[in-house]
């Protein structure tokens, strides 16, 4: 079975336990969760919940449909065909001592990334972009002593003048 | 006019038209019993057990097709529910369970009896609500109603803090109710419909295999005029049995593990399965890769992630099943033309399954030394009313009522076939008697589970519930055994129940009276006497010993590689 990586934007009631609602139906059925992030939208009481996921063609439909079956589930968009703008953020704390001072900001400024803290042995960066791109700038900067890193895992919308309820 | 939030409660189950309600009152919930002593529109059942209590709203409601309403006090209370909640999941039971919870201010406190039952029992629920606000109980036990009942029913549970049962408020019912995330789908699409009788007048080896939704959604008559109409043969599952008349030469009996010969073989030789409510459960399905191997599959159900969830499906309709169903009668009168040709294009497949039905009918080998528990599945049938109610356990006696009871009438069968419950049938006999005082209602168990909610005797001899409750005794957990015996050389690890219980004394210790047969020719007679009692009845046979549940599909294999002979 081939499996894909699935971007589901999730529209649900601000309501208490609806979080942990959709986190029980994924550990429950074992599902995947690759990153999930969560807030309140610009409409009265609702929250959008974004969860990268991934499986083959029928465990997507399940994940899909079952997501509906939650009372507090109102819409399930499912980005995966490329009709979306994809973005995360990301803190990364890296070494930065004597000559690799200058090889992070370098990195730093080809990503469009800030430094948000400094000090004699480090940087603090904070990037964003499309994840794939955060992924990329990781990977330039682990051999340089990643000390920390907090993802906020992706979140989504999609392209066009419409909304997501047209 | 102000009142209570316990007292609002209570108006809120008046306008939902609840009637009796199975509770155990304690510490959070006190509130709630005070204003329920001069409530007299609702009769209050005091199980012995919450657990029973969950099960006998379950049975009350598998019995009515009405919500079943639970009561139960916080923390142990609650948790004691869990199991009769989750049984009620998995069979689709239209549900609301009222669990107190601690004061608002105290909870996530690890206050006294606080427990965090919405967390537990989320996977196990259709939905639940916490109420934090008098104002909001009302709205809150409208939407438990309808989402308990509408769509794929299931249970809803309603956590009620003290401190709200206790403030003050007006109680307005709303009339309607909108909830904009919820909006189940009950119309089968006409395209569709039509669609599948297409397919059904094109196919030569139909079969019709049929859920418990059947007998949910209240779709009996549609479904066997549909069968009738275009002479299509039927089986069901455990939880659809009584949606067909088995009586009906159509009928396949169940299917399954433990299903007929003639039902697994006509699934497995079939070119097109109509599923109807059905959810193709591994009870049913043996083995999927060799699963109905040259059908197309349509599949009708209310919950569409029951469609494409464990089998390919070639036409899914999502609807109600009555609505689906009328539609395709109506679509097959259209083609009524086509029906004769259809008929006669369809009957070397009734030739085909008559020729299985007659190879290896469900039959036992009857014994003049011991008791066979089929044979006392079939004097039941005999001797008790048309439109008794059976409820089971879970085990070898479920499996055998199932096969040799012969269910003709929806609702008439209460049993736990998705959890597979032990303890379930005495405490859900109790909540259909609880509905149908007149009835003839009949718990078949085994030693083993009825040993599980004995304590229920109590409850029925109390109340005056008169259920008959069958004990095929063989002192084994026999289910268990025969996997043993078959597949663990005979390796009975803790399946003996080694100490043999008085169950006549223990009848007349709860103030019901007990009859024992140990002999074939005692039973016809401890059926009559214990049927004929006006109370609450024990009849025990003792059985033969090691008497095994056949055919059987080893779990794992195909569904026609059946196990038919000892």
């Amino acid at each position: 079975m081939h499996h894909t990586q699935h971007t589901l934007s999730v529209i649900v009631e601000n309501d208490f336990g609806v979080l942990s609602r959709v986190a029980t139906l994924f550990s429950g059925r074992g599902f995947n969760i690759d990153s999930l992030s969560v807030a309140p939208t610009n409409e009265e009481g609702l929250s959008r919940i974004t969860i990268v996921t991934r499986g083959d063609e029928q465990v997507l439909e399940q994940i899909n449909k079952q997501l509906y079956k939650l009372i507090d589930v109102l819409k399930v968009l499912d980005f995966s065909d490329g009709s979306a703008l994809e973005r995360e953020l990301a803190l990364i704390k890296v070494s930065a001592e004597d000559d690799s001072r200058a090889e992070v900001l370098r990195i730093a400024d080809i990503f469009r990334a800030k430094i948000i803290d400094v000090t004699p042995k480090s940087y603090t960066i904070e990037a964003t972009g499309n994840p794939n791109k955060i992924d990329a700038i990781l990977e330039l900067l682990r051999p340089l002593g990643l000390k920390e890193l907090v993802r906020t895992g992706a979140v989504a919308i999609g392209r066009g003048a419409k909304g997501w309820n047209g | 006019m102000k009142m209570n939030g316990a007292r609002i409660m209570l108006e809120c189950l008046k306008k939902e038209g609840v009637t009796t309600v199975f509770g155990y009152p304690g510490g959070t919930v006190i509130n709630l019993y005070d204003e329920l002593f001069n409530f007299k529109e609702i009769r209050h059942i005091l199980p012995r057990h919450e657990q029973a209590g969950t099960h006998a709203a379950d049975g009350y409601a598998r019995a009515t097709g009405r919500v079943g309403v639970a009561i139960a006090t916080s923390g142990p209370g609650a948790t004691n529910t869990v199991t009769g909640i989750a049984t009620a999941y998995m069979d689709s039971i239209p549900m609301v369970i009222i669990t107190g919870q601690v004061p608002t201010a105290l909870i996530g406190n690890d206050a006294f009896q606080e427990v965090d039952i919405i967390g537990i029992t989320r996977p196990c629920t259709k939905h639940s609500f916490l109420i934090r606000d008098v104002k909001d109980i009302a709205l809150t036990m409208k939407k438990a109603f309808y989402i308990a009942r509408s769509g794929r029913p299931g249970p809803v549970l309603v956590d009620f803090p003290k401190d709200v049962q206790m403030s003050q408020g007006e109680f307005h019912y709303p009339e309607e109710v909108e909830i904009r995330g919820y909006k189940p789908n009950l119309s089968g699409h006409p395209r569709q419909v039509e669609k599948a009788v297409t397919m059904i007048l094109a196919a030569k080896r139909p079969v019709m295999y049929v859920g418990g939704g059947a007998v949910l959604g209240g779709a009996s008559d549609e479904l066997t005029l549909l069968a009738r109409k275009l002479t299509v043969p039927v089986t069901t599952t455990l939880m659809g049995l009584g949606a067909f008349p088995e009586s009906d030469p159509l009928s396949l009996g169940m299917l399954g593990m433990h299903g007929s010969y003639c039902a697994n073989m006509a699934m497995t030789n079939s070119d097109l399965i109509i599923a109807v409510a059905a959810r193709f459960d591994d009870r049913v399905t043996g083995k999927l890769s060799t699963f109905a191997p040259h059908a197309k599959i349509i599949h009708i159900d209310v919950d569409p992630t029951s469609i494409k969830k464990n089998v390919r499906v070639d036409l899914p309709i999502v609807g109600d099943v009555k609505d689906v169903l009328t539609k395709m009668i109506v679509q097959a009168d259209k083609n009524s033309e086509k029906l004769a040709e259809f008929s006669a294009a369809v009957e070397p497949w009734h030739l085909e399954i008559s020729t299985w039905k007659k190879k290896h009918p469900i039959d036992y080998v009857q014994s003049t030394a011991t008791i066979k528990p089929q044979f006392v599945i079939q004097k039941l049938r005999e001797l008790s009313d048309d439109d008794a109610i059976i409820s089971t356990d879970v085990g070898q006696h479920q499996m055998w009522t199932a096969q040799f009871f012969q269910f003709n009438k929806p609702r008439t069968l209460l049993t736990s076939g998705g959890l597979g419950t032990m303890g379930y049938g005495l405490p859900a006999a109790m909540g259909a008697q609880a509905a149908f005082p007149e009835r003839q209602v009949i718990t078949i168990c085994g030693d083993g589970g009825v040993q599980m909610n004995i304590q229920e005797m109590a409850t029925l001899v109390q109340n005056g519930l008169p259920v008959k409750i069958v004990i095929l005794n063989n002192n084994f957990l026999g289910m268990v055994r025969q996997w043993q015996e078959l597949f663990f050389d005979k390796r009975y690890s803790s399946t003996c129940m080694e100490l043999p219980i008085d169950y006549i004394k223990l009848a007349d210790a709860f103030g019901a009276k007990g009859f024992l047969a140990t002999k074939p020719e005692e039973v016809e007679d401890v059926i009559r006497q214990g049927l004929q009692h006006s109370g609450p009845v024990i009849m025990e046979f003792k059985i033969s010993r090691e008497e095994k549940v056949l055919p059987m599909v080893p779990a794992g294999a195909s569904l026609n590689e059946m196990v038919l002979n000892a």
